[in-house]
């Protein structure tokens, strides 16, 4: 089996704040295969944006990575220098973030913020001189083309706000794609945008895949976005991972109560005529968490049993759940 | 920015500046002193003497069409004999302005390369030593009155140490050798290869020109860090980092290209403001400029020059904030005039 191109072990990134130490991520793993886009779900604050941040070491105090390794191809990423991980940024792993009009620079045109990327990272470049200028310019203009601009040799001296949202994320798209990095992680692509938008970007970043071969992590809350186009899911809760696997198996038989409940609560044609269910409770606060199931409080299925330290078991083939309620190694 | 949204842009100020005449004209003509009785002072006249002069001097017509006789006169730049130097007002104010632009740019120009890159660090260094230190700066930079730290920095510079001299433009010997081009002292003697003035020149307008500056220093490093410290929160910072650009750019490129639009839009107006500290300054340094020109008409009473000067001012400052909104629209790509 080849090695993974992402390995994430036992990551625990935690924020000091005057209520506390907040454990935003606590004993994180992810794996992430070459090739494969992984999707990440859960709520807000259930820390898988800073699980990713702090893979792009995009972590700023008072927030720090306190325990785990981060290894990428094989290298450590917390032991790089500053800068060796700027040469890692933007080249082998890419981010976009959720909305592109607060991502991109409202200053910068457009095409200065193509072009820096590539200043930044493309060693194929001509060494200097109008040449390089030349070169830079085309690869911008052939990037926006990439994800659909329309006439990009005019567009790179506009700026963002003279796009709308959709061309913009696509716009933040390119950008991350300009160097081509073997690991676009897409933070809720399509959050900000219109459903029919939603769908472009998506099939777009699937399309760029399988050109360039990349790998994807796609962050949403959205579990019909992971049925379409993850192979993966990893489901987050309260700082922690809950379940892990196929994205169809997750789906089609999921194995957390958390997840039930993720999935009953989306509103579905098939399940016309009956109220959507939500996860009553909430998400608890992440400041000293006693050493028991996170999800107990919300959980229809807790008992006293639940109420120590739980540790993903395995459920199947790739399949991973933190519940004790679930027995291991059941079912195909 | 298109040239007719300029040139319309423009004819707005037109409202504006009729205004400010009309300000100005009023706040003179209600100013207690009868300038008749004033030129009069102790020589005995008869009261058909007095009601002659004053009609020599029209100001037995009614106000408005004193007005609009001024605002001709104005709009010709003829505001009008200088009691005092008794010669045309406009001959005395071009004469004197040169060295007043030169001392504004001056403090300016120390403005701005102190203030920006000292609020960009304190910024970047927030709570920090230097952060705390800068910090405590601006607040004296804002409270000190010009007039005492000016006073300050003589008995230091000059008076103890003996480095710098304690008053006026430049030394007489070397006045008299720089012919006058663009009037400003610097670049003539720069221009004509003469240093030893050069230099003297710069001697003497350092002192004055930080003292008028410092208010304006402060306040824009103030500015600086505030909108650098909003600005480096942004997603698009985020972002920068993210694509793994080094942190010079992202600071001085990505940052700072944001934080400049209020702190330019801030220096545009500040520079209004320095019009005012110039009499004073003036006054302490002995600069020969149009500040001090202005405290001593208003001392004799030289109403015509004073009226003169302060529209002049306020046109200036008028000007100086449409300035501010087409900087603003330069650097602020979302904004159009």
């Amino acid at each position: 089996m080849s090695r993974p191109l992402l390995q994430v072990r036992g990551l625990r990134t935690v924020f000091d704040t005057r209520a506390g130490r907040v454990c935003a991520v606590d004993g994180v793993d992810v794996t992430v295969e070459p090739g494969e886009c992984l999707g990440v779900v859960g709520e807000s604050g259930s820390g898988k944006s800073v699980t990713f941040a702090s893979v792009m070491g995009l972590i700023r105090p008072p927030g720090r990575i306190e325990a785990g390794e981060i290894l990428f191809d094989g290298v450590d990423l917390r032991q790089l220098s500053r800068r060796q991980m700027q040469a890692v940024r933007g080249r082998d792993i890419a981010m976009t973030m959720q909305d592109a009009l607060t991502a991109l620079n409202p200053a910068l045109t457009v095409g200065t913020q193509i072009a820096e990327m590539l200043e930044a990272h493309d060693d194929e470049l001509p060494r200097g001189g109008p040449a390089r200028a030349r070169a830079i310019r085309a690869r911008a203009v052939e990037m926006l083309g990439l994800v659909g601009i329309p006439s990009p040799d005019d567009r790179l001296k506009q700026y963002p706000h003279e796009f709308s949202g959709g061309m913009r994320q696509r716009i933040m798209i390119a950008i991350a794609l300009a160097s081509k990095p073997r690991l676009l992680i897409a933070d809720e692509p399509t959050t900000a945008l219109d459903v029919t938008i939603q769908a472009q970007v998506l099939e777009l970043i699937d399309d760029i895949r399988a050109r360039l071969g990349m790998s994807v992590v796609l962050i949403t809350h959205d579990l019909g976005v992971v049925a379409q186009h993850c192979d993966r899911v990893i489901v987050m809760y309260a700082g922690q991972v809950v379940e892990e696997g196929p994205t169809a198996a997750v789906i089609g038989s999921p194995r957390h109560p958390y997840t039930r409940g993720l999935l009953a609560s989306i509103p579905r044609p098939a399940l016309r005529g009956q109220p959507i269910r939500p996860i009553e409770g909430q998400v608890p606060e992440l400041i000293d968490l006693p050493p028991q199931c996170r999800f107990h409080a919300r959980c229809p299925e807790a008992g006293p049993d639940c109420l120590r330290p739980i540790e993903m078991r395995r459920v199947g083939p790739g399949r991973q759940v933190r519940c004790i309620r679930t027995p291991a190694e059941a079912g195909p | 920015m298109s040239v007719t949204r300029l040139i319309e842009r423009l004819l707005q100020l037109v409202p504006v500046l009729l205004g400010v005449s009309v300000i100005v004209f009023v706040m003179m003509a209600l100013t207690p002193g009868d300038p008749v009785e004033i030129m009069i002072g102790d020589q005995l006249v008869t009261p058909e003497q007095e009601e002659r002069m004053r009609r020599d001097l029209g100001l037995d017509r009614p106000m408005v069409e004193r007005y609009f006789v001024f605002l001709g006169n104005a709009l010709q730049f003829d505001f009008g004999t200088s009691f005092y130097h008794r010669r045309p007002v406009s001959d005395v104010i071009i004469e004197r302005l040169p060295a007043t632009i030169e001392l504004t740019l001056m403090a300016m120009i120390i403005a701005l390369v102190t203030a920006i890159p000292l609020g960009v660090l304190a910024a970047v260094k927030k709570n920090s030593i230097f952060d705390r230190i800068a910090t405590v700066g601006s607040l004296l930079g804002v409270s000190l009155p010009g007039f005492w730290f000016g006073i300050l920095l003589l008995m230091l510079f000059a008076v103890q140490l003996n480095l710098l001299p304690v008053a006026g433009r430049v030394a007489y010997e070397h006045g008299v050798t720089v012919r006058p081009i663009t009037h400003f002292l610097l670049i003539d003697s720069l221009i004509q290869g003469q240093f030893a003035a050069f230099r003297n020149a710069l001697a003497h307008i350092i002192l004055p020109a930080i003292t008028l500056g410092l208010p304006m220093t402060a306040i824009l490093m103030r500015v600086t860090r505030t909108a650098m410290l909003e600005v480096l929160r942004a997603d698009y910072i985020t972002f920068a980092e993210a694509k793994g650009l080094n942190r010079q750019r992202i600071l001085w490129r990505h940052a700072l290209k944001n934080a400049l639009i209020p702190t330019v839009t801030v220096a545009a107006m500040e520079t209004g403001s320095l019009l005012g500290g110039n009499m004073i300054v003036e006054t302490v340094f002995g600069w020969p400029g149009l500040g001090r020109l202005v405290v001593e008409s208003i001392f004799v009473r030289n109403y015509p020059l004073v009226q003169a000067a302060v529209l002049l001012y306020a046109v200036t400052y008028v000007l100086l904030n449409f300035l501010a909104d087409i900087l603003y629209t330069v650097l602020n790509p979302r904004v159009k005039l």
